[in-house]
């Protein structure tokens, strides 16, 4: 008889679990798949695609219903869980319990919402989700639509490009002094900057919100800022970051600290409870982008199933893509005692290069325009590789590595023997 | 053949060396010129070298002189010529003859030279005329002139056919008179017993298929060759019949019996294969260039080898005899003219009073010097300490050329009156010039040189005359007829010149002188314009051929003369503080002061930057690397150039080039270096014995940049050479600047312009270009330590799309030529090493084959064969 898996949440990390299962573990699961969203699995990623009109919705779907029909998986879309009890092995969703043999909590992320005077007026969001795209789509709709947004990490921009691309005019409100602070240093985050206000989106660097103002029909009218200033708009969006959603966890008994606490095997502190995705925390490290997360559920499929696997936490690197800006970021750039930079700049090609050393290693490099060698990067800063020898041509990439030696030979040869 | 063979060839000479090629000559409509060997011209049948095959890429009107400037302001011929005439006339009168001076040069045509003289010796009544021949042949004309009585080259370049054995002496022939050293290669091909024996401090490219090398201590030739002739006399060898016709023997040789060969530093084996080897062949010519002239016991040296050849009566026959190569395109002709301020004109001489009156009566000359003028060191001390108070300066560079040069410079530019005739005003002279008057430039000329082995020939013009340019001798004729000597200079053409000159030497051939072309005084003009290449003497005594083979000399008393030399070493001597002997010299791409061959991107790719030999012993007490720059000093100047780690060198020499120039290379301008030592005889200086210190230079930073356009570098070091794209400089300094961008921008006067950058400041690293219109226009390159870029791949990118140029390398797929090793078609060093290495090509002739590299003027095959050499020294190390 096989096992009863429950899983709550069908995002991106549980979708890459049900693959594995599927392809390696067929019929051993009897899977019921819990998700509050009215629908099942898709790439979150591809939003901006979506919300720019790039694409349509079906076409970023990844595991489909008549997906989920063949490999007899059940699904309670739409529905909420309420609670897990582990004494019974049970999840108690709106619409009745199921049991478990395993339970995967994967229940991923919430947007973070400033709590700002007004920011729960009607026309405030998050981008998050489906519902959040179709919004900033509808507004499009709308004769001199207005959007803020107030955030100029990956989101925020993302959110800004796909408005502003459908015709919306869209103010950015970025609290630091240039966009992307994590990914991006300031020359590259000003070069970003410039890329967007010439797509048309106004970009506002070190402004502090105040306050979300109403109009009279009890809408959002205006975000007020700090120094007084009043920016119109007919949508807000708040892209600040997200945080793991742990409330089910932590209700439940579950260890959590800024995520759903687990070990190099994606087990909880709860017997038979495994967590997966951006609810995670292994290590004291949370986790964003994909890769980690398609790790992780690599290794909870072989845990699941009683293999010995183990998660690590490897290096990431970023390499990004806002509304045509190539951006690639790895390891850490920051300044700092004994940390040198190399910097390349071409205003005219709009490419911007710094790779930061320490003790002749590689530590970060943070790239705008040309990313084709970020791989390249992150393998040295991965690997910790002594570039001394490379050092010259190292910001030029692998293609001028090779073996021909450059000798400082000035314009002499000493030919004669 | 005549000119008017091919309507659209024209041929012409060459205006480098004195070998004299002939050159045919074909404009385009766009004031481009072919040139190639002109295969019936006795001096080279056809063949050129590297910078006779590049003539063509000096022709262009960048940087002419094409108008007249009064105080760097365009004037006119008219206020221009009025103003060098009133002045010289103003100063003459005030001052007397000897306050003025002209100070000329070998590359004057012989009827420019003709103008000159007459004008300053006969008219203006000073001998205060010399030539930069002074510092090149004065040696060779004194020598000659006590062995023979008369500066005459005894053979003929046939001799080096002819002759069993050739023994180069202070001449690096393969590089400074590659045509000749061809020949000599071609005859040992056909001829494997023809031996070749080079004396020469260092192991020049000339060493390279020679059977012997002899490595001497610089300036010890007249050791070298007493004991030659001492040898001579300890085998019986003296000719006794010829010896009836030459006085002097028995000193001379007891003299050379006296001699301390040890001062040689040779070895008794190395110096007696020397010795049985040329007292066992009778057709031996002796050839000798600078190494032998340019020393303060020039005119001995060239007497310690005259010697050696009279006592054997191994003179003016076939294969053998004692033979002065000569620098310059027309140092020949300005000898037999008169361009020395110790001659008068077709050899006849100042001091002589029968001479004096002859020349006089010829010329219906109002004044005439009866001493010696001033030779060029001493002329330029007296316009320092002001007695010479109006100079002319034609077609020379004194301020770089000249010893001590920086007070030269100073002396120039603090002359009351400084005129200077070029065909540019960008030379360290003429920036220093009152009036500047733009002359005709080679391949404009019309007129005649005389080369090595006494051939005349012509000059002719192949484009017009740009702007306002005027050719010499009307520079010169205008002048003396504003001065009031018409009468004695209406010349309307070079051939009238030419006849009267030939009808002088016809006087001069009265007084039994060797030089006598009084055949061609009745020249028509078309006789001259369609001159075939011709020997002197031309006269009814005598056509061309050889001298003294029938003991007749020009001597007082017929005979041939025999000196007892003694060996002095140089003047400057090497001590504690200076423990460096400085010898000075040519390469092979660059001519002289570089004005015409830095326009040459092929010539200034095989060194584009200015170096010193350094033994490697000496390299590493010094803590001197292969890349560094080195700072070298003597009593008289500073200089800083590339290091060349070698040991060609002998250790405790240090050997440097004497192109570089305040135009090109200001921290490197070598004359600057030399002590003004000059030999008492000749007059000339002993421009390879000073002495220096060297010690690394402490650059703070190095650079490297390629520009599209000039640039305006004001570092300590820095050092351009023209590139097919541009130009290509080397910087160095002390100090290093707060903003590198900042100096980007003014090195590139580039004050606005968006700049790609690569800055890595910990290392001291900055990379900036500036691109316009997606082209590139400019790369500065910069390190702490010396700049290691593709140099060669990186300077033909300006003007093309190089959005990667910052790496400093190419992509994997173009890999980097390395420095022109092959300029005829510019081969790079790289390309031969790939070819020997990837596909086994280990002989001169199969790189030829696969590459040309080699096959046109064959200069640079000693440099092939060496990279051969060293491949196959590596083959065999791993």
């Amino acid at each position: 008889m096989s096992e009863r898996l429950v899983i709550i949440g069908a995002g991106m990390a549980t979708g890459r679990l049900l693959d594995h299962l599927i392809a390696e573990a067929p019929g051993a699961f009897d899977i019921t798949l819990f998700n509050a969203e009215p629908r099942g699995t898709y790439n979150r990623l591809m939003l901006s695609p979506v919300l720019s009109g790039e694409l349509s919705f079906d076409e970023i779907v990844t595991h489909d219903e008549a997906w989920y029909r063949r490999h007899g998986i059940t699904c309670r879309f739409g529905e909420w869980v309420q609670a897990i009890d582990p004494a019974r092995q049970v999840v108690i969703g709106e619409r009745g319990e199921v049991v478990y043999d395993k339970l995967v909590v994967a229940t991923g992320s919430t947007p973070f919402i400033i709590p700002l005077p007004g920011h729960d007026l009607p026309g405030v969001i998050a981008y998050r989700d489906l519902e959040d795209t179709e919004e900033m789509i509808t507004l499009a709709e709308r004769p001199d639509a207005r959007a803020v947004v107030i955030g100029g990490g990956l989101l925020g921009l993302e959110a800004a490009a796909g408005m502003a691309a459908r015709g919306t005019r869209v103010t950015v409100v970025h609290l630091a002094d240039h966009l992307m602070e994590r990914q991006l240093d300031g020359p590259a985050g000003r070069l970003l900057q410039e890329a967007l206000e010439a797509r048309g989106i106004e970009v506002l660097c070190g402004a502090q919100s105040r306050e979300i103002l109403a109009g009279d029909d009890g809408r959002v009218r205006a975000l007020q800022l700090a120094d007084g200033t009043e920016l119109p708009c007919d949508l807000l969006v708040m892209a600040v970051g997200i945080r793991p959603s742990v409330s089910l966890a932590s209700e439940t008994g579950i260890e959590t600290g800024r995520g759903v606490i687990v070990d190099d095997r994606l087990k909880t502190s709860v017997p038979g409870i495994f967590a997966l995705g951006e609810c995670v925390e292994h290590d004291g490290a949370l986790f964003g982008l994909v890769a980690p997360l398609f790790d992780q559920a690599k290794v909870l499929a072989k845990t699941l199933r009683g293999e010995a696997a183990s998660f690590v936490n490897k290096e990431v690197s970023t390499k990004l893509k806002v509304t045509g800006c190539d951006l690639f970021s790895a390891g850490d750039f920051r300044d700092g005692e004994g940390r040198d930079s190399i910097v390349y700049s071409d205003p005219t090609s709009a490419i911007y290069k710094r790779l930061v050393i320490e003790g002749e290693r590689l530590v970060g490099a943070v790239i705008y325009g040309d990313t084709n060698d970020g791989g390249w990067f992150f393998n040295l800063i991965r690997d910790g590789a002594d570039i001394s020898a490379l050092r010259d041509s190292l910001i030029f990439g692998p293609a001028f590595q090779d073996a021909t030696p450059v000798t400082p030979a000035p314009a002499l040869m000493e030919v004669t023997a | 053949m005549t000119q008017a063979k091919s309507a659209c060839q024209i041929r012409s000479t060459c205006p480098y060396c004195g070998v004299g090629c002939g050159v045919l000559l074909k404009p385009d409509d766009k004031g481009a010129l072919d040139v190639r060997g002109d295969a019936e011209h006795p001096a080279n049948f056809g063949r050129l070298c590297s910078k006779g095959s590049a003539l063509g890429e000096t022709v262009s009107l960048d940087g002419r002189l094409l108008a007249p400037q009064i105080q760097g302001q365009e004037s006119d011929w008219d206020r221009a010529l009025d103003l060098v005439a009133t002045t010289f006339s103003d100063t003459l009168a005030k001052h007397g003859p000897d306050s003025v001076a002209f100070y000329v040069s070998g590359q004057l045509l012989t009827e420019d030279y003709y103008v000159a003289n007459k004008l300053m010796k006969g008219f203006i009544g000073s001998a205060n005329i010399d030539t930069n021949s002074r510092l090149c042949m004065a040696s060779t004309v004194a020598g000659h002139k006590r062995a023979f009585g008369t500066d005459t080259v005894p053979g003929t370049y046939e001799d080096l056919d002819e002759a069993d054995l050739i023994v180069l002496t202070g001449s690096n022939l393969a590089w400074c008179h590659p045509v000749l050293y061809q020949r000599i290669l071609a005859t040992r091909k056909k001829r494997p017993e023809q031996k070749l024996v080079v004396i020469d401090p260092r192991r020049t490219a000339s060493c390279d298929l020679a059977d012997l090398h002899l490595p001497l201590a610089l300036g010890s030739d007249v050791a070298l060759f007493n004991g030659l002739l001492a040898e001579i006399a300890k085998r019986g060898l003296v000719d006794a019949a010829f010896a009836q016709n030459v006085s002097g023997l028995e000193e001379a040789i007891a003299t050379a019996e006296g001699e301390d060969l040890s001062v040689t530093g040779l070895s008794d084996d190395l110096l007696a294969e020397f010795y049985e080897l040329w007292c066992a062949t009778e057709k031996t010519v002796t050839i000798f260039s600078q190494g032998v002239n340019q020393s303060s016991s020039g005119t001995d040296k060239v007497n310690a080898i005259t010697n050696c050849h009279l006592a054997t009566g191994r003179i003016g026959r076939a294969g053998m005899g004692p033979f002065s190569v000569t620098g310059q395109p027309n140092a020949m002709g300005g000898r037999e003219v008169g361009g020395l301020a110790n001659m008068l004109a077709c050899h006849l001489d100042i001091e002589n009073a029968d001479h004096r009156d002859a020349v006089r009566t010829f010329w219906d000359a109002p004044a005439m010097p009866d001493q010696i003028g001033l030779k060029a060191v001493d002329m330029f001390k007296a316009v320092g300490e002001g007695t010479i108070k109006a100079l002319w300066i034609l077609h020379t560079n004194p301020a770089v050329s000249m010893p001590d040069a920086d007070r030269v410079r100073e002396a120039i530019k603090g002359c009351d009156f400084v005129v200077v005739s070029d065909i540019t005003g960008a030379t360290d002279t003429a920036r220093l010039a009152d009036v500047l008057l733009p002359a005709t430039a080679w391949g404009e000329k019309d007129g005649t040189v005389t080369n090595s082995d006494r051939l005349i020939s012509r000059q002719r013009a192949a484009l017009p005359a740009p702007g306002s340019c005027k050719p010499d001798w009307q520079q010169i004729t205008e002048v003396a007829r504003r001065m009031g000597f018409g009468a004695a200079f209406d010349y309307q053409s070079p051939a009238e010149i030419f006849r009267e000159y030939a009808a002088l030497s016809g006087i001069a051939g009265g007084f039994g002188k060797d030089f006598d072309i009084s055949g061609l005084k009745d020249l028509s003009d078309s006789a001259y314009a369609a001159l075939r290449p011709t020997r002197w003497p031309v006269s009814d005594g005598k056509q061309g051929g050889r001298f003294f083979a029938d003991g007749a000399f020009f001597t007082p008393d017929g005979k041939g003369r025999m000196l007892p030399v003694t060996w002095k070493p140089p003047v400057s001597k090497v001590e504690r503080r200076y423990p460096f002997r400085l010898n000075t010299g040519r390469i092979r791409d660059q001519w002289h002061t570089m004005t015409r061959t830095a326009r040459s991107p092929r010539l200034s790719a095989h060194y584009a930057e200015p170096f010193l030999e350094l033994h490697p012993e000496d390299a590493a007490e010094r803590g001197i690397g292969p890349t560094a720059l080195v700072e070298v000093t003597t009593p008289h100047g500073k200089a800083i150039l590339r290091a060349m780690i070698t040991d060609r060198i002998t250790k405790g020499d240090v050997f440097a080039p004497m192109h570089w120039t305040g135009e090109n290379a200001p921290a490197a301008r070598i004359d600057a270096l030399v002590a003004p030592v000059t030999d008492p005889i000749s007059g000339q200086p002993e421009s390879k014995g000073s002495v220096a210190q060297i010690k690394p230079f402490e650059a703070a930073w190095y650079g490297f940049a390629i520009s599209q356009s000039p640039v305006k570098a004001t570092s300590d070091y820095w050092a351009v050479a023209k590139t097919t794209a541009g130009y290509r400089v080397e910087l160095a300094g002390r100090e290093t600047p707060e903003d590198w961008l900042k100096e980007a921008r003014m090195l590139f006067d580039m004050p606005e312009a968006e700049a790609q950058t690569m800055f890595d400041p910990a290392k001291g690293t900055a990379r900036i270009a500036f691109h316009q219109d997606g082209a590139l226009v400019a790369a500065l390159f910069i390190s702490r330590k010396p700049v290691a870029v593709m140099r060669d791949y990186l300077s033909h990118l300006p003007g093309g799309e190089a959005p990667q140029v910052l790496s400093g390398k190419s992509p994997a797929d173009q890999p980097d030529p390395g420095p022109v090793l092959c300029s005829c078609f510019n081969v790079g060093v790289n390309t031969i090493l790939t070819a020997i290495e990837t596909r086994g090509l280990m002989t001169v002739e199969a790189i030829g084959e696969a590459l040309q590299a080699g096959t046109n003027c064959g200069s640079c095959r000693p440099e092939i064969k060496a990279l051969i050499t060293r491949a196959k020294g590596k083959e065999a190390a791993e």
